[in-house]
């Protein structure tokens, strides 16, 4: 994952969940950090809300860093343990994908 | 950087009725964008090509933050690209079949996909999804392609709930025969007997496309969604 590291990829799922709160009118939550929920009972957005961050998160990658990923797939939307379900869960993930992206390319 | 003009994406601009709105948006001062699989002649200096198949997932991907990176939005896409083969079924190869609803459907979501994606941000889009009469009137030898073109009449009017909130709009439109590449193979016979049964008795034009298109992508048009209109009084 070369120039673009955990750190940046959590700071791109903050800034874009903060973006998202803010024009729902909904508070930041705190602390605002990797622990986060996104997804279930405690989620501080709905599902739809989750399709927008996503989106938007993509968006971010590929205009802010040039990284080009699909955060979601069959296989994410399959797995039992959603890769959405947090911010650092979703960090973990896009850092997997990039690194999948990086060794196929 | 956001263009301060529009941004459209026409699929199938090489020829045909994508290539005559790709001139008429330039014309009306949009920046265009055009794809198909095959190089074009047209040198104006808003127009940009970008040759790909709409299937090519990666292709499209990569096209629409082309655009996205060098406008900075994207206001208008019409999905025009298609394939069509006339045949009758009984003789309609596997392939030929999975080809044409992968083109004609998958094809047009992948562009819709992703663009929607870059309209989101702005809160603003433009979604035209090219159809055709031969759905609505059953013409016989057009059953595959027919079909597809049905799934895309779907797929748009469902687009339009699943993007409205975002304030994209998403319609279709079907024209009569036009005299392009894709029917020119068809027996004359066989045209005549499908613009006799038009409310309107003559084939349709490049003109009567654009006329259409253009009600459907004005900034007045934020309330027409999920509609599909036909030409020569098919319904």
């Amino acid at each position: 994952m070369s120039g673009f590291d955990r750190s940046a990829a959590k700071d791109v799922v903050l800034s874009s969940l903060r973006e998202l709160l803010t024009q729902n009118g909904d508070d930041i939550p705190s602390p605002f950090d990797e622990t986060v929920v996104l997804v279930g009972k405690e989620s501080v957005i709905d599902s739809l809300g989750v399709v927008s961050l996503i989106v938007e998160i993509e968006q971010a990658l590929e205009t802010g860093h040039d990284v080009s990923v699909t955060l979601a797939s069959d296989r994410a939307m399959s797995e039992r343990n959603s890769p959405f379900r947090s911010v650092g869960v979703l960090t973990d993930h896009i850092c997997t994908l990039i690194d999948q992206e990086t060794q196929a390319a | 950087m956001t263009a301060e003009r529009q941004v459209v994406l026409i699929t199938g601009s090489r020829k045909g009725i994508g290539r005559h709105l790709a001139e008429h948006y330039l014309s009306k001062g949009y920046i265009v964008e055009g794809c198909s699989r095959g190089d074009v002649d047209i040198s104006d200096a808003g127009y940009t090509h970008h040759n790909l198949d709409v299937c090519d997932e990666r292709a499209v991907r990569a096209m629409i933050a082309s655009i996205n990176k060098r406008h900075g939005r994207l206001d208008v896409v019409m999905n025009n690209a298609a394939i069509a083969t006339m045949n009758h079924v009984l003789l309609t190869p596997a392939a030929t079949a999975n080809r044409m609803f992968e083109v004609n459907v998958t094809g047009t979501m992948l562009v819709c996909r992703d663009a929607a994606k870059v309209m989101m941000r702005r809160k603003y889009g433009r979604i035209v999804n090219f159809t055709t009469i031969v759905a609505p009137i059953a013409l016989a030898g057009e059953a595959i392609y027919a079909a597809s073109k049905s799934a895309v009449v779907t797929l748009t009017r469902i687009l339009a709930f699943e993007l409205g909130q975002w304030g994209i709009t998403c319609n279709s439109f079907g024209a009569t025969p036009i005299m392009t590449d894709m029917i020119k193979g068809v027996p004359k016979d066989k045209v005549d007997a499908v613009v006799n049964n038009l409310a309107i008795k003559r084939l349709g034009t490049y003109e009567d496309c654009a006329n259409v298109c253009d009600f459907f992508i004005s900034p007045a048009s934020d309330n027409i969604t999920g509609q599909c209109i036909y030409l020569g009084g098919i319904s």
